[in-house]
């Protein structure tokens, strides 16, 4: 069998930690066992790929893709970002899904109880694939924030929920999206679980060159997966 | 060089986007290989059935091939088995997932890999994913994989191992609870 190109640890300095006790469901559903070494064979070294069949234009514009009566209501923004490594190289073709609340705050599902109102034009849901460069880009509507009974009068910052595969298995990232400037981000037990050099890495930039003269501000985030471990000279030595 | 982007919570809220319907069903007629139901419960440390987890999986095909250009026999991968799947747990913790039994997979110095699957474990309260893995009961192979050999304690390595039962239709059944906290906490993985 062919060397495989095995992937740098997860690096746990950037990472939160199971347990974060402020965040309250942590508490129960938080491993306390150590974790067992897995060596990276084949079963992590690949994973579900992806393809132009996959998504449909539409599914990127949030502004759109729900339409029953009208636009939806709010902030319209757009998202763009590059899916790379760690050690810089673009990821092309890997599936961004994002989901978020609505202007309001509030999230289409079942078992929400925020009351703020619903819009009948967005459901906040998204998909799509990077391309060449390892590019994504979406249309949306700036979520509002949303209270939870972590605490006492808490507030989740406004947020972008993001889901990513990458090459592999071992690249899988499922991470939250914020917006510069939020008051609320401070006071997250969520954002706060992140090691605190990290946090800066959640937040998105404003970007004006993305902006679109009266239509809609741009927004500049990017996603960084677990890159090679290999040098180009430990690739060709063997062992 | 870029540093990792942070996880961060799935959150309760995900399945509008992520779960269309079917995505646990990974065969159709024309996937080869013996069709089997895998399930269990997303359990917490109180015990608790988890109703808002994510449950995913990656296994090879039925003759231990990933459809994947990191595979060298990825050209001789079963067309009609993609190997990926998704299971939002139900209000009693429950995850199903249709698929077949993955064949043996080899590692890079000639030994085989007992059939498994790989699992990463989303939640509410979970700040970043668990990854673990499913073999079956019935396989002698389990005695000589290295990854289960590699778990020192024998019952820790029984949180891995799916207990066969047949059902009603006549199609293997394979039970496994994933157990996130607690005194029969699951196995989970740092690769």
């Amino acid at each position: 069998m062919t060397r495989l190109d095995r992937l740098k640890p997860l690096d746990w300095t950037v990472h939160p930690p199971y347990l974060h006790e402020p965040y309250r469901s942590t508490v129960s559903r938080s491993p306390r066992q150590r974790l067992v070494p897995l060596p990276q064979t084949l079963s992590e070294l690949t994973g579900p790929v992806y393809g132009d069949g996959d998504v449909e234009p539409l599914d990127s514009d949030l502004t759109r893709n729900a339409v029953r009566n009208g636009e939806p209501i709010g902030e319209r923004i757009i998202v763009v970002g590059r899916v790379l490594d760690d050690d810089g190289r673009p990821i092309p073709n890997a599936l961004v899904e994002i989901w978020q609340a609505n202007a309001a705050g509030r999230y289409i599902h079942k078992n929400e109880v925020h009351d703020a109102p619903l819009d009948p034009n967005f459901t906040g849901a998204g998909r799509c694939l990077t391309n060449a460069q390892g590019e994504y880009r979406f249309v949306t509507i700036r979520p509002g924030a949303y209270p939870w009974g972590n605490h006492d009068n808490a507030w989740r910052p406004a947020h972008i929920h993001l889901s990513i595969f990458g090459r592999n298995f071992l690249q899988r990232l499922v991470t939250q999206m914020y917006f510069p400037g939020d008051p609320l981000l401070p006071l997250d037990p969520i954002y706060n679980g992140v090691p605190e050099e990290a946090r800066q890495r959640l937040i998105s930039q404003y970007a004006h060159d993305v902006t679109e003269p009266a239509w809609a501000l741009g927004f500049r985030f990017d996603v960084v997966l677990r890159g090679s471990q290999a040098t180009p000279f430990e690739s060709e030595g063997g062992s | 060089m870029p540093r990792q982007t942070p996880s961060q919570t799935i959150g309760p809220f995900f399945s509008f986007s992520l779960v269309a319907g079917g995505e646990n069903v990974l065969i159709d007629e024309r996937s080869s290989g013996e069709r089997i139901l895998v399930e269990g419960r997303v359990l917490d440390g109180a015990g608790e059935p988890i109703a808002d987890a994510l449950v995913e999986i990656w296994q090879a095909d039925s003759n231990g091939i990933f459809k994947h250009l990191a595979d060298p026999r990825h050209e001789d991968a079963d067309p009609f088995f993609a190997g990926f799947g998704r299971s939002a747990t139900d209000e009693d913790g429950r995850y199903w997932f249709r698929t077949i039994k993955p064949g043996p997979v080899p590692t890079e110095d000639g030994q085989q890999q007992a059939p498994h699957i790989n699992v990463t474990v989303f939640a509410r309260g979970m700040p970043i994913q668990a990854i673990t893995r499913i073999y079956f009961a019935d396989e002698t192979a389990n005695e000589r994989d290295p990854v289960l050999a590699s778990i020192a304690d024998p019952q820790r390595q029984q949180t891995l191992i799916a207990r066969r039962e047949q059902s009603a239709d006549g199609i293997a059944r394979y039970c496994l609870d994933i157990v996130l906290q607690g005194e029969h906490e699951t196995v989970f993985f740092d690769a």
